[in-house]
């Protein structure tokens, strides 16, 4: 069993709902990642998903291109990112990291000599953003040799027959994207994705994280009901954009939202 | 080149699921996926659809002015002492450039899938320009998506597309040039995906954009072949064009592609010079990865990450280019060269002053280029090259750099 399959099974045995943060590493300095990792599994999270910075973040909203640019400003490349997750390893051994980002920088390493390191640094998952999986079979078997697994996106917009194609792609989870837009979005339908998950668990077993549009624990509360697992980005990244002076008091916010929404989740 | 690469394989490509060779392809969140589904499958069926070319058709001829003469630049020629050089002139086109082509093509498609809405992004602004006219025309509603730097230095063309009813909104991510406008239209397409159509400039972003703009441009190819026979009597030696996305280039050269006796150029921007990185030269200078969509060559740095690109002409300052030029470089069926800031500003020169026409800094690479190799050829031999654009936006550019206030 992977460390995520482990996870969603422990969770699962005590009829919670995984809790799931992304930050991008290197944000806004690289010596805030791993103490945020830890803080965060501390507030609650089951899993991390560490954001790989790149120049050309398509599919993110502004909050989450502005920390990439803070991040790249600091020259975060995958090999330190790498090493943040070999450090958290150290002193955490349980909790699932999902590396989240865009294909180029990967590419730009080849694909064999990433998922090698990935695999050594202690990652889980990986979830390629700009990559659909009609194009990800060399990734996908790259990663599957290192027992890492493949996190595909699904949509609103994922018509059946897709579903089922995606599905049979994932390992590990799928993650589904609650609505039409990028990242920090503000506009999340709960009856929407209600019907969405309902037709996606008649292609799939697969545990389902919901992310795009979730920033309090209202919002984490309402989905948490519905799906295997919550992610949160923006309403976190904002946060340490805001606080950029001040790491203790980025880190001390963060905490403490994902803190109520480990709460309203568990309530 | 390679010699199991055969005329029909030329021709046929891209596969069904949008490769040219290893380059291409479609690389999007998966939002993206079901409106290019969709955008292909229509595509696919309009493009043989003869109702569908003979309005496109139509509207090439009575709206644009097509067929766009091929004009043999006789004294330029003479100057040079070479190979006579013809000129595709792309640049009466209506709007100015051979962009308008593509935008015609497009925004009729927009109409049969019923879309009200078009986006578009743009770098010097002749392609929001194209868009918003045809926009105008068929009653759609426009935003042009535009880097704040270019939105600076091209503000009169961000005044000709608020005249025409677009909606400018200049892009303040990244580096505020032409790629960042694409990544801001990518996330507006993202979000308001059922009702919007996004009309893409060049010939890369995802499947079917790649062909379908090529498409649209190879007009500029097929007149050209068969006004140069008529004029010569036979086929081009040689076919040059600039290149930054590469739609007028890939315009004029793939009705050639299986002509291989014609041989093919495509200058990129050197800028500063190659060696000072500060160029828009990925198929000259970069490496291949994935960005906007498709695989390609790119500009990045030794980690992946896209670097800003330079270049005279705003037009060329773009870090990726289309894959279809990726596959013809690697194949060896098209030869890829650069040419520096000072070298097309030259030739911009030489060409009002010998011709009487002033060309776009974009096409004015080209120039260059032809110049230099009609050098080496005889006079009995032909080159064409691709006038692509009229130099009257680059007026204040040029004069700037020649250090007149105009």
């Amino acid at each position: 069993m992977s460390r995520i399959q482990d996870c969603f099974a422990a969770l699962s045995a005590k009829q919670h709902k995984a809790l799931i943060p992304y930050i991008t590493a290197g944000d806004s300095h690289p010596s805030m990642t791993v103490p945020l990792m830890h803080g965060l599994v501390k507030a609650g999270a089951d899993i991390i998903e560490l954001g790989i910075p790149f120049s050309d973040p398509m599919a993110d909203g502004p909050v989450i291109q502005l920390a990439c640019e803070r991040a790249l400003r600091h020259g975060i490349n995958i090999q330190q990112v790498l090493a943040m997750v070999a450090e958290f390893r150290q002193t955490d051994q349980l909790t699932p990291v999902v590396l989240m980002g865009y294909l180029n920088p990967i590419e730009n390493m080849g694909y064999d000599t990433f998922a090698l390191a990935a695999a050594e640094a202690g990652v889980d998952g990986v979830l390629t953003v700009d990559l659909p999986p009609e194009e990800a079979d060399l990734l996908s078997t790259a990663l599957n040799t290192h027992h890492i697994d493949s996190i595909f996106l699904l949509s609103p917009t994922t018509e059946d027959a897709r579903i089922a194609q995606i599905a049979k792609a994932s390992s590990g989870y799928l993650y589904y994207v609650s609505l039409k837009g990028v990242t920090g979005a503000a506009s999340l339908n709960v009856s929407d994705v209600a019907e969405r998950l309902n037709l996606i668990r008649q292609h799939t077993t697969l545990p389902i994280a919901v992310g795009f549009g979730i920033k309090d624990g209202a919002s984490a509360q309402a989905i948490s009901a519905l799906a295997d697992g919550v992610v949160v980005g923006s309403a976190l990244v904002s946060q340490i954009g805001a606080e950029q002076e001040n790491q203790d008091v980025a880190l001390a916010k963060v905490t403490a939202i994902l803190a109520e929404m480990r709460h309203a989740m568990d309530s | 080149m390679s010699e199991h690469i055969t005329e029909e394989v030329l021709k046929s490509l891209p596969d069904a699921s949008g490769h040219f060779g290893k380059y291409g392809g479609r690389f999007v969140s998966e939002t993206l996926m079901a409106a290019l589904d969709e955008l292909n499958e229509t595509y696919q069926k309009l493009s043989k659809d003869k109702d569908f070319l003979a309005e496109f058709d139509r509207d090439l001829n009575y709206y644009v002015g097509r067929p766009s003469p091929l004009y043999h630049a006789e004294r330029w020629s003479r100057t040079v002492g070479g190979a006579q050089i013809y000129l595709k002139r792309e640049d009466l086109n209506h709007t100015g450039a051979h962009k308008v082509n593509n935008t015609i093509g497009q925004a009729l498609l927009a109409k049969f899938m019923g879309k009200p809405k078009v986006i578009a992004e743009t770098g010097a602004g002749q392609h929001g320009v194209a868009s918003a006219t045809v926009a105008a025309r068929l009653g759609l509603e426009c935003k042009v998506f535009m880097g704040a730097v270019d939105v600076e230095r091209q503000s009169l063309n961000v005044y000709r597309m608020k005249l025409l009813g677009a909606e400018v909104e200049a892009v303040q991510s990244g580096s505020k040039t032409l790629k960042d406008a694409l990544n801001e239209a990518l996330r507006h397409w993202v979000t308001h995906v059922d009702d919007t159509f996004y009309i893409i400039g060049t010939v890369a972003g995802p499947h079917p954009y790649p062909q379908m703009v090529r498409d649209f441009q190879a007009v500029i190819g097929r007149e050209a072949k068969q006004q140069c026979i008529a004029q010569t009597g036979r086929l081009p030696d040689a076919l040059v064009a600039c290149v930054g996305g590469g739609s007028n280039a890939i315009g004029l050269f793939y009705p050639f592609i299986a002509n291989q006796q014609v041989a093919m150029y495509g200058v990129e921007a050197a800028g500063l010079g190659l060696s000072t990185g500060k160029h828009s030269a990925p198929l000259c200078a970069g490496r291949s990865g994935v960005l906007h969509g498709n695989r390609t060559y790119l500009m990045q740095d030794d980690n992946g990450q896209i670097i800003e690109t330079h270049s005279v002409s705003a037009g060329l300052d773009y870090p990726g280019v289309g894959p279809e030029h990726a596959w013809l470089k690697d194949i060896g069926r098209a030869n890829y060269v650069s040419i520096t800031d000072e070298e097309a500003l030259a030739a911009f020169h030489k060409l009002t002053q010998l011709e009487g026409i002033i060309p776009a800094l974009e096409s004015s690479h080209a120039l260059a280029y032809a110049e230099k190799l009609a050098a080496t050829m005889r006079p009995d031999q032909t080159i064409v090259v691709n006038l692509s654009g009229r130099g009257d936006k680059d007026i204040h550019t040029v004069a700037a750099l020649d250090g007149v206030q105009v």
